[in-house]
């Protein structure tokens, strides 16, 4: 089993899953989103062949309004 | 000759950015950014609601990045790391669009701008191949540090963001016009029309407001009232106004043909 952080909440996995794999899991699948792993940005061109470890930190952000 | 700005290379007929926070919703951000003309406009990045976004409206379907140049900005960040992480994370979100908004704030109390982290972040983004638009201190000397440091637009604020208190110090951004070439924009403090046309008229290339907009009771009809204020601004400055003479009064009318005054 692996646990990540994204986005400050720690999501179990029973094995090791790709970044792909991950977005669909949190219902994320297709959506406009950009993801950082451990402070470095994961392109959307490698998120199906980026593995995920046991400790992963990740942020998935969005564009919002702002000033 | 039509007058455009040039930021980064690239031509804009408005000369009035426009931020897209604190709106009622979608609707109402579009509407009112569609008012004011803008083709710039500002956005920022956070992180997204896990598990509760199957349906919710994105700004990106909003604002079409098709029909309007994103400015993505680094609010709420207070160190130049986490300003460019912020984005990193922007321009692979956006596709690799490189043109940002940079601001480092200093505290929350004020969200005055941390100049030491602002210039370390503008240093850094520039060598990431980044166009940085910088939200800065109107100190004419940290300006040209700034545009030395290869920043693409100089952003300092008229006075504190969200305050709505108006040019505060019109000299200082006179300085700044005069000491840097690249283009000057007030960003933050403008409340309403006459504040946007005030940093025009000064020689400002442009402004960018959020708050005055969307927390105006019409926040649409202040749009266009922002629009008129910022090109009468600009047009009142190319125009060149008339010098000022405190004690010397000069009638518009002739003296010549006057009537004869009647006898006493």
């Amino acid at each position: 089993m692996i646990q990540v952080t994204v986005n400050g909440k720690v999501h179990s996995f029973e094995r090791s899953i790709d970044v792909t794999a991950l977005l669909a899991s949190l219902e994320l699948a297709g959506k406009k989103v950009a993801v950082e792993r451990n402070g470095e940005i994961v392109p959307r061109s490698a998120h199906a062949n980026t593995l995920l470890a046991d400790g992963d930190a990740l942020e998935v952000v969005v564009a919002v309004g702002g000033g | 000759m039509q007058d455009l700005l040039t930021i980064a290379g690239k031509t804009y007929r408005s000369r009035l950015l426009i931020g897209t926070g604190k709106y009622r919703d979608f609707a109402q951000t579009r509407a009112a950014v569609e008012a004011s003309g803008a083709e710039i406009v500002t956005v920022a990045i956070r992180r997204t609601n896990i598990g509760q976004n199957r349906n919710e409206p994105s700004l990106l379907e909003a604002l079409p990045p098709s029909r309007f140049t994103y400015l993505p900005n680094t609010a709420g960040c207070y160190t130049a790391a986490d300003a460019v992480r912020t984005l990193r994370l922007a321009r692979e979100l956006l596709d690799g669009h490189d043109l940002v908004k940079l601001e480092v704030l200093g505290d929350p109390h004020t969200l005055y701008p941390n100049m030491p982290e602002t210039l370390k972040a503008t240093e850094e983004l520039v060598k990431d191949g980044f166009k940085v638009m910088v939200y800065c201190s109107d100190d004419p000397i940290q300006a040209q540090m700034l545009e030395a440091a290869g920043c693409v637009a100089i952003m300092p604020l008229a006075s504190l963001i969200g305050s709505g208190m108006g040019i505060l110090n019109p000299w200082n951004l006179q300085l700044i016009i005069e000491k840097v070439k690249l283009p000057v924009i007030v960003d933050a403090g403008v409340g309403t029309a006459s504040d946007a046309t005030i940093a025009m008229e000064l020689g400002c290339d442009g402004v960018l407001m959020n708050t005055a907009v969307a927390a105006a009771r019409d926040p649409v009809l202040m749009a266009k009232a922002m629009k008129k204020g910022v090109e009468a601004g600009r047009e009142a400055f190319l125009a060149g106004r008339m010098p000022k003479k405190l004690y010397s009064a000069s009638p518009s009318s002739p003296t010549e043909g006057k009537i004869a005054p009647k006898a006493a």
